[in-house]
């Protein structure tokens, strides 16, 4: 089996049985994570991300299929060797899973009672975990004083006590505000270049892929429906689950007012046309619309625009109106946008 | 009330306070592993074994569903076997802790069912048996729970000892009936009530501020 990848999948299906009729959860799953890389799966609630992640745990059995991590048959192995392999994957929780009956440092001590160190062992370990956490004055510290950042940095903590090569993340910011993600997503980033631990992170926030995953697995009804570098998945998403995703989270739809007018045909009483533009990487730095002006002699209108920055390339979206209704003079224009790696859409006229 | 009454009532309520540790010591022992085997058979985080859980099920609520009383004179026999009596207050510990084995094993059960999933799953996520979930995740973050249910259980034994006592068993319910009811002493009736609110009040307190006190240790 491919040594070189951390994690493959290979036809993975996962069924459930609801009464009569079986419900499938995972259809004919393959994927592949590299060693040291950060995976973000995205999918709205109910797509199966949720069991495939526990998959590569094997928290959940697959129905059908193989998993390998790290070159272990994980299907394979018995369940004194999973519970060994287990140890080697941290894991963290959306609702982050502490336990009350024990303080920061007894609940970070908590993975590595389970696999029997001493307790001289478990405060070397524990010292640089809270110091990498930044929790080392809230050690003695109950879990109810702490905050819903603090308390996930603990359960982080927890995870890489134990030296896991990979961290998987079950929704881990989602329950956490704006500004506290953002901590909790720099730490990840962290982990992942200084201790090289592969990342593999669920969530239903395009904003936290968009930080931090440098590989994009778009889920929708148990299916990858789309997966590549981040950038190119958003760039050109051509999958209608990742188009719904990223017109939600970067809101790059048109005023209710124009929407209404649309009309999908040009019609004798229309006389703009609106075009939804993609700008990737380069496209997005060059001002094209100011040659839109100038070379066709054409009046333009930016009703909507965003401009986002993943994994420092450019990613521009626009909804653009043009001030014609010349049929051969759209055609050329459009042509003119596509020249230059702009992903155009005519959405109608008005 | 004549001084040879009150030492009877001394007396009395010392055997319904052996009754009830007795009992309780009886019922937290086998109640508290059963309980534990009923959770860990029906979790699949931990030992599912469906029939026995099923056949643990039948047998819990059947010796719930025994009233009592009739309980007691069904045991009867076990007693003779165990005690060598059927009468008398030590005789009345047997049915009390077969009562109160099943009882108190429902309400920590119910406890344990009351933890998040999560809690086991993370456990589980690192790499614990299933032991090591039980001891370190199950039971030390239901402890406060498993206080409140043997509390509860001592409080029904104060009451189910009364009933024993009215047969035979002895203690402040055989006091309460023979001297009080039987006898129309009136007076005797309403101090060995008393007595008994009074015990009960007692364990209530001390098991609130037990309880209290764990989830303080807990928080500091």
């Amino acid at each position: 089996m491919a040594h070189a990848e951390m994690i493959v999948l290979n036809n993975v299906s996962k069924y459930y049985q609801q009464g009569s009729s079986s419900f499938c959860a995972l259809d004919a799953i393959n994927l592949s994570v590299e060693p040291g890389s950060i995976t973000g799966i995205i999918g709205h609630s109910g797509a199966g991300k949720s069991t495939l992640l526990r998959c590569i745990n094997c928290l959940e059995r697959p129905s059908t299929g193989q998993i390998f991590v790290a070159g272990e048959d994980m299907l394979a192995l018995s369940k004194a060797d999973l519970r060994k392999m287990r140890q080697q994957i941290g894991m963290i929780f959306q609702q982050f899973h502490l336990l009350s009956s024990r303080d920061v440092y007894q609940n970070i001590a908590f993975s590595l009672e389970i696999i029997g160190k001493d307790k001289k062992t478990i405060q070397a370990t524990i010292e640089p975990l809270l110091e990498l956490t930044g929790l080392t004055d809230k050690r003695h510290a109950h879990v109810d004083q702490l905050s819903g950042g603090q308390r996930q940095r603990v359960a982080i903590a927890r995870a890489l006590a134990t030296h896991p090569s990979i961290l998987l993340c079950d929704e881990a910011t989602s329950a956490l505000d704006p500004q506290t993600t953002q901590s909790i997503l720099h730490l990840l980033k962290e982990i992942n270049q200084r201790l090289n631990i592969t990342i593999v992170l669920i969530t239903h926030d395009m904003q936290v892929i968009k930080q931090v995953a440098q590989q994009v697995i778009v889920m929708d009804k148990g299916r990858i429906v789309e997966s590549g570098q981040a950038i190119a998945v958003f760039g050109h998403a051509t999958a209608p689950a990742t188009q719904a995703l990223i017109h939600e989270t970067f809101h790059d739809t048109m005023p209710d007012y124009l929407q209404l007018r649309l009309s999908p045909t040009l019609q004798p009483d229309k006389q703009h046309v609106l075009l939804h533009c993609i700008f990737v990487g380069e496209s997005a730095e060059k001002p094209l619309i100011a040659q839109i002006s100038a070379q066709y002699g054409v009046s333009t209108n930016i009703l909507e625009a965003h401009l986002e920055t993943i994994q420092a390339t450019r990613l521009g979206f626009m909804v653009l109106e043009l001030q014609t209704a010349n049929a051969a003079l759209i055609q050329q224009i459009l042509q003119f946008l596509q020249l230059h790696q702009v992903k155009v859409e005519v959405l109608g006229y008005v | 009330m004549s001084e040879w009454m009150m030492m009877s009532l001394g007396h009395a309520t010392l055997e319904t306070l052996w009754m009830v540790c007795a009992a309780g010591f009886f019922a937290l022992l086998f109640g508290l592993p059963l309980a534990i085997i009923l959770y860990a058979t029906k979790h699949p985080r931990l030992w599912a074994r469906p029939i026995l859980h099923h056949i643990l099920e039948v047998i819990v609520n059947t010796l719930r569903s025994f009233p009592f009383f009739i309980l007691m004179i069904a045991l009867m026999p076990m007693t003779r076997l165990l005690v060598g009596t059927s009468i008398g207050t030590t005789a009345a510990i047997v049915p009390l802790s077969i009562a109160a084995i099943p009882f108190v094993a429902r309400l920590m059960e119910t406890h344990f069912n009351e933890l998040a999933d999560g809690l086991l799953e993370a456990a589980q996520a690192m790499g614990a048996t299933p032991w090591q979930i039980i001891t370190k995740v199950v039971l030390a973050e239901s402890c406060a729970g498993i206080i409140q249910a043997q509390i509860v259980t001592l409080i029904t034994l104060v009451s189910y000892s009364a009933m024993a006592g009215a047969v035979g068993g002895g203690g402040l319910g055989s006091m309460a009936f023979n001297e009080g009811y039987q006898r129309y002493n009136l007076p005797v009736l309403i101090v060995t009530v008393i007595l008994l609110i009074t015990l009960v009040q007692i364990i209530q307190m001390l098991g609130n501020y037990c309880a209290q006190r764990f989830s303080k240790t807990a928080k500091a």
